[in-house]
């Protein structure tokens, strides 16, 4: 028996030995930063379910797994066919690995009107206005994981949309675990600012090639000007032994909008943190989700809505269909600030429980602090409708045409926020062949 | 067409229908009254195959197959369907989708190729034309937020579309103002073409008015108690059913 490795310990051996190939970019205020996250990375260690924000996802299995935490990125075209979303256009970008693949993405967009790099040539280029935003909006005080991100920054994509420019096509960003020939962890971080009055719709992608596991830990940092008007989807299609754990981190100045939607087809054991804050009025978010875990997978979502100032509105609905013996968590925090007078917040949580070993865990959690506002939240957990499942059969439709019917139109109402026409309709495909199937 | 033997059916340990006899042969309008809580749904919801139902007795033959056998959707791709008394709300299916679903799925169990679009559409309009049904409702949601007498109109419109041989209409009159009224009864009348036959359930004399039927059958504590010819159902609506509950609870 080998003694099983410390992935902790594997972790901030692996940063000390990058420090020494740093040369200059040691002493940079970037790399401080680094170092500040790798040591509250070391305090905090990895959650365990006493951990409140852990209770129901347990990241025991993850930990104890050994990965390849440099993996390497070699592939070529032919290995991802069976990965393509059917008639995509717009900036695409891959990253295998974590790893930029310049010779397998497109980028379409002219350099005027959005800058697109890897997170790394984005800090090169433009050092300070990566200090001014990296770290500052995704918090790494009392979050191992994203600690852990910050202080491994340096694979991802960095995009900057400057005053006024609306980018007219979108960026897909397709995050793929190779795991064909080991198990692999791979920390991706991106940096997405987007000025006043500019606009930009931008999805990530995640996949997984191969049977063995992977790790993968992701932030994401949004930072919202003026009336900036911003889509960011999240779409996950991962293997059974993938392990995922993301956070999406926006942060909204006056009059901002913002549509983040996150669906998770497949993918082992899944935690997605949606946190926004609305450091501006008049903002207007819109949060959906949508899981369909099947066999033993689970699917973790946690959000969080801070109305940190008046006059804000946020509108959240997070749809689950939970198969087999798949287990989901939903945690939903609103906070209105005592400042946050006149704040709309809304926010649903719709699950079916398409088999009866499943479960699913629902907490909304409002804390309201201001007394001029309109909140309301509510959650439901059900089996399938079989009145209307009786209703369709009566029509000649048969009963599991008529389940899946009936799924596919529950999922509708996220799916359609996507405004990204290919995006939606691999979705759309892609959940028909899974509540057909399953 | 359709034979009804001694059909008896509970729900729980609640027995509804306590032997229920019934012949239909093909172009025939056969009309069900009865009290409330009779079970005039449940003899229709059986017939459709719902499954909350345990059939304990009897035999119910459809053009010589036994149909208790067949599943919801073989029944209806078989030729019957049932017009709810509550027809159920669907979020997110619109009833133009769902009816080329349905549509398509029957033609596949009879074997035939799947409508084509225009050939769909051509139908539609007829049929829209006949139950005066609009079409901003039908691209809607299933039924969702429609009015009652809308989604009565829907169910009338469905079975257009459909062209199934047994209609049953479970109260499609109730909910409905005079207008809709005859409406949904002269696109009633408009698919009685000597072959296709209804069961009417209903408790007013004004749907008679104007879908005449061949025999009025009356429904009581979940038999059959009395039947005759549309006359009978002049009587009911003079007398009410006071004096055949108290004929047949006498009886007991
Ligand atoms: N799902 C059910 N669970 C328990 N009892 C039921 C159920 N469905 C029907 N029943 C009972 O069966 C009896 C017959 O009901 P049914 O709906 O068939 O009556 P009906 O003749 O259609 O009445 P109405 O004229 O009010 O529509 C009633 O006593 C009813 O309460
Ligand atoms: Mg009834």
């Amino acid at each position: 028996m080998t003694t099983p490795i410390d992935f902790k310990a594997q972790l901030i051996a692996e940063f000390q030995l990058n420090e020494t190939r740093l040369n200059g970019e040691s002493r940079s205020s970037l790399h401080q930063r680094r170092r500040l996250a790798l040591s509250r990375f070391e305090q905090l260690g990895f959650p365990t379910i006493r951990h409140e924000e852990w209770k129901y996802s347990n990241v025991k299995n993850l930990v104890s797994q050994e990965f390849n935490i440099t993996p390497s990125a070699e592939i070529s075209h032919d290995h991802l066919t069976s990965l393509e979303i059917p008639n995509l256009a717009g900036n695409i970008l891959y990253f295998i690995n974590g790893q930029y693949q310049p010779q397998l993405s497109t980028i379409v967009s002219p350099a005027d009107e959005v800058e697109i790099l890897t997170f790394a040539e984005g800090y090169k280029k433009y050092p300070a206005l990566v200090e001014e935003h990296f770290a500052k909006y995704a918090d790494d005080s009392n979050d191992a994981f994203t600690a852990l991100n910050t202080a491994f920054a340096q694979y991802g994509a960095f995009i900057h949309v400057t005053k006024g420019k609306v980018v007219e096509a979108p960026i897909i960003l397709r995050f793929i675990s190779d795991a064909r020939t080991e198990n692999v962890a791979v920390q991706l971080r991106n940096l997405i600012i987007v000025e006043e009055r500019a606009s930009l719709k931008v999805a990530e992608s995640f996949r997984t090639l191969g049977e063995f596991a992977s790790f993968t830990n992701t932030v994401t940092e949004a930072f919202l000007g003026k009336e900036a008007n911003y889509d960011h989807y999240k779409v996950q299609d991962e293997s059974e032994k993938a392990f995922h754990i993301g956070t999406t981190q926006v942060h909204h100045n006056d009059k901002a909008l913002s549509y983040d939607t996150t669906v998770t087809l497949n993918g082992g054991w899944v935690r997605n943190n949606l946190n926004l804050v609305m450091g501006g009025e008049y903002v207007e978010a819109h949060l959906t989700g949508l899981y369909l875990p099947n066999g033993k997978q689970h699917i973790d979502n946690h959000t969080l809505v801070d109305h940190a100032m008046p006059n804000s509105y946020s509108n959240e609905l997070y749809k689950g269909i939970m198969f087999d013996k798949s287990t989901g968590v939903f945690n939903g925090k609103i906070f209105v600030r005592e400042d946050a007078q006149k704040t709309n917040a809304y926010q649903s949580c719709k699950n079916v429980l398409a088999s009866p070993d499943a479960t699913m865990n629902t907490k909304p959690q409002l804390e309201i602090y201001a007394d001029d506002v309109k909140c309301s939240h509510g959650t439901t957990t059900g089996q399938m409708d079989e009145e209307a499942l009786f209703y369709l059969q009566s029509r000649g439709i048969p009963k599991d045409k008529g389940r899946a019917l009936l799924m596919l139109a529950f999922a509708e109402d996220v799916v359609e926020k996507i405004k990204i026409p290919a995006i939606r309709e691999y979705l759309e495909s892609a959940i028909a062949k899974k509540v057909g199937e399953v | 067409m359709l034979k009804i033997e001694n059909l008896q059916a509970s729900i729980g340990e609640k027995q509804i229908l306590k032997g229920i006899n019934l012949e239909v042969k093909p172009g025939e309008v056969h009309a069900i009254m009865g009290p409330n809580g009779s079970g005039k749904s449940t003899l229709a919801s059986v017939l459709a195959g719902r499954e909350d139902y345990d059939v304990t007795g009897g035999s119910v033959l459809f053009e010589g197959k036994d149909l208790l056998e067949l599943a919801p959707e073989e029944r209806a791709a078989e030729g019957i369907f049932l017009a709810f008394q509550y027809p159920v709300e669907i979020p997110g299916v619109s009833t133009t989708n769902f009816l080329k679903t349905a549509l398509n799925e029957i033609r596949k169990y009879q074997g035939q190729e799947p409508l084509d679009a225009v050939s769909f559409l051509k139908r539609m309009k007829e049929k829209m034309k006949l139950v005066n049904i609009d079409q901003s409702l039908l691209s809607r949601s299933l039924n969702e937020g429609f009015s009652g007498g809308e989604k009565k109109r829907n169910e009338v419109f469905q079975m257009a579309m459909l062209e199934p041989k047994l209609g049953i209409l479970d109260e499609t009159d109730s909910g409905l103002d005079i207008d809709a009224l005859r409406i949904v009864a002269e696109g009633v009348n408009t698919l009685r073409d000597g072959e296709r036959s209804f069961i009417v359930v209903t408790h007013y004399q004004r749907l008679l008015d104007y879908i005449v039927p061949d025999f009025v059958h009356v429904l009581y504590k979940g038999r059959i108690v009395k039947s005759g010819t549309k006359e009978l159902a002049l009587e009911l609506e003079e007398k009410g059913y006071d004096w055949i509950k108290a004929e047949v609870d006498a009886l007991v």
